[in-house]
């Protein structure tokens, strides 16, 4: 990409050989800017161009094993059925007849819920247990049992205890997406360096003070690695809740039209989810690499 | 009997870990005079830097007492400030709020906010680091990081300061300008300060005392040299002096006395 530098140098040159430095001082200015896009576009071809390549090998595989469509849709069959759902995500024709988007959003509104209860409850809990020997030695052991419950094995007793979908679909959010986050500002709050801690002891901080000056930043990198495991988790959750639940929401989309038998709308719900999956994750990593930017450091 | 400003008193330590005891202080003494600088040296592990966190108060003493200015130590506190041998400042602050975290702690209600900004950018001056004021720890250099936690220390206006290694981790160039600058503040200051070294050089340079620790399990007090060199001192001039010299043999031969090799050639 530096090429076009290099051969527009003597051209010019020859033009104003008077003033040659004057003249170089912008042309290096423009050819350096010209390079500078010239790595920036290379570093996002880098990037994407060889997913695209083996997505589009991928397609092409499928469709060609795929041609007579029984059992899964090839994706050109896909393209031809959900045609509609692709192209209008936004549509709303009353009840449960809505465009993939507001399913999405549905489920969304659903995570952030309960995945922020989950993040302020199991932060809390994660300090407890991380700053308290006897809340350790009691809580932990019940909490590593309980973690390993499957997601949906939560759902029947949830059901009977608030007896609605919405709350019961939260409540499993909430308890599949917090043991990260308690297990792992637990460890955050253990791992603290003695050092920090002495500082604050010799400054005599209060407890608050020590919470919100050391022990949360020390504590960040630690609880955001929490955070994206959870998010990811409850995403999980969410998607086999409302299959079981019902109403709107991505997860009871892709049970409908099982039930009726639309595959390729399926496949195109799995996309959405897929998509929506990845970005939750990012947006938790982003964030935390932004509220912990000089803490891992140091 | 007059009680020395900085005094402790019978000291001895032990940890104890189930049913295993670890005593690492046995009945030490030691007093110090305010304005003094007094070098504490040993051998690894001999229990100096548990003897300097019990000064600290972050070590519970299990006997005797360290009493300073008639006050008996129980806690950590401001004013036995310490600069930790890692520098400890806490990474998501600038080097602005690194110092402020610890004068609005210490100066809240005694002093106005404007106040308290000008103390901690005069205790920036202090160790020339007024310039990286904004700068993060991860964008200064290791001496950098150790001049400001010198200068968070000196903030709190402590009646004992207290250095636990505070050059171990530096280059040879950067420890001979970050000792110069020590000794200047405390020409400066006349505050009372004990360090904890394994540099027998650096300890004889800046010290009135240096004090010679024997090795653990229950180490204690060893001999105290008295480093008969005037003030101010120069590094280069000092290097030649006969009391320079002499208490340098001295240190060295106490340590080498004692240092593992010797007991095993004995």
């Amino acid at each position: 990409m530096s090429l076009p530098a290099s051969q527009l140098t003597p051209a010019l040159a020859v033009e104003a050989p008077q003033d040659a430095a004057v003249v170089l001082m912008p042309r290096d200015g423009r050819a350096s800017a010209l390079s500078h896009l010239g790595r920036m576009g290379r570093g996002l071809a880098e990037l994407t161009l060889p997913p695209i390549v083996v997505l589009g090998l991928i397609l092409g595989i499928w469709q060609l094993i795929d041609a007579d469509g029984a059992g899964v849709p090839a994706p050109l069959t896909i393209w031809r059925d959900s045609h509609d759902l692709i192209v209008h995500p936004f549509f709303d024709h009353g009840g449960t007849d809505k465009g993939l988007f507001w399913h999405v959003a549905t489920s969304l509104s659903r995570v952030g819920f309960g995945f922020s209860l989950a993040a302020v409850v199991g932060i809390g809990l994660g300090v407890l247990i991380g700053a308290s020997k006897w809340a350790h030695r009691g809580l932990d052991p019940i909490f590593q049992v309980l973690r390993t419950v499957p997601p949906l094995a939560w759902l029947p007793i949830s059901l009977a205890a608030f007896h609605q979908a919405q709350p019961s679909a939260l409540f499993v959010i909430f308890i599949t997406s917090i043991w990260p986050v308690i297990i792992n500002t637990a460890v955050g709050v253990r791992n603290i360096p003695e050092d920090y801690t002495n500082v604050s002891r010799v400054l005599r901080l209060s407890p608050l003070e020590h919470f919100w000056k050391v022990l949360l930043p020390a504590t960040t990198p630690y609880i955001f690695t929490g955070l994206r495991i959870g998010v990811g988790m409850s995403w999980l959750a969410i998607i086999a809740s409302e299959m079981l639940l019902g109403g709107v929401g991505v997860g009871f989309f892709i049970w409908d039209q099982y039930n009726s038998s639309r595959i390729s709308d399926i496949v195109v719900a799995l996309v959405w989810v897929g998509l929506v999956g990845f970005a939750l994750d990012r947006a938790v990593a982003l964030l935390g690499r932004f509220v912990s930017r000089g803490t891992a450091l140091g | 009997m007059s009680k020395a400003f900085l005094s402790i008193e019978h000291v001895g330590v032990s940890f104890a870990r189930g049913s295993n005891t670890a005593e690492v202080l046995r009945d030490l003494n030691l007093q110090v005079n305010e304005g003094q600088f007094v070098s504490i040296i040993g051998h690894s592990g001999c229990g100096k830097s548990t003897l300097l966190n019990v000064v600290a108060g972050l070590v519970p003493v299990t006997t005797g007492a360290v009493i300073l200015d008639r006050v008996a130590v129980e806690e950590p506190g401001p004013e036995r400030a310490v600069v930790f041998q890692n520098h400890s400042l806490l990474p998501w602050l600038s080097v602005y709020e690194n110092v402020s975290l610890a004068v609005n702690k210490v100066f809240r209600g005694k002093k106005t906010r404007a106040q308290r900004h000008d103390w901690v950018m005069h205790n920036l001056a202090l160790v020339q680091m007024t310039h990286a004021a904004q700068k993060r720890p991860s964008e200064i250099s290791g001496g950098m990081k150790q001049r400001v936690g010198i200068a968070r220390a000196l903030a709190m206006e402590p009646k004992v300061l207290l250095l636990d290694e505070p050059f171990g981790a530096l280059d040879a160039l950067t420890r001979a300008h970050l000792q110069d600058s020590v000794m200047e503040i405390h020409a400066k200051l006349r505050n009372t300060v004990l360090m904890i070294t394994h540099d027998v050089d650096e300890a004889v340079l800046l010290s009135d005392r240096v004090v010679m620790m024997t090795n653990g399990p229950a180490a204690g007090i060893g001999e105290v040299l008295e480093v008969g060199l005037s003030r101010p001192r120069r590094r280069i001039e000092a290097h030649s002096h006969p009391a320079y010299v002499a208490a340098r043999h001295a240190v060295i031969g106490f340590l080498y006395a004692r240092s593992p090799a010797a007991r095993t050639a004995a």
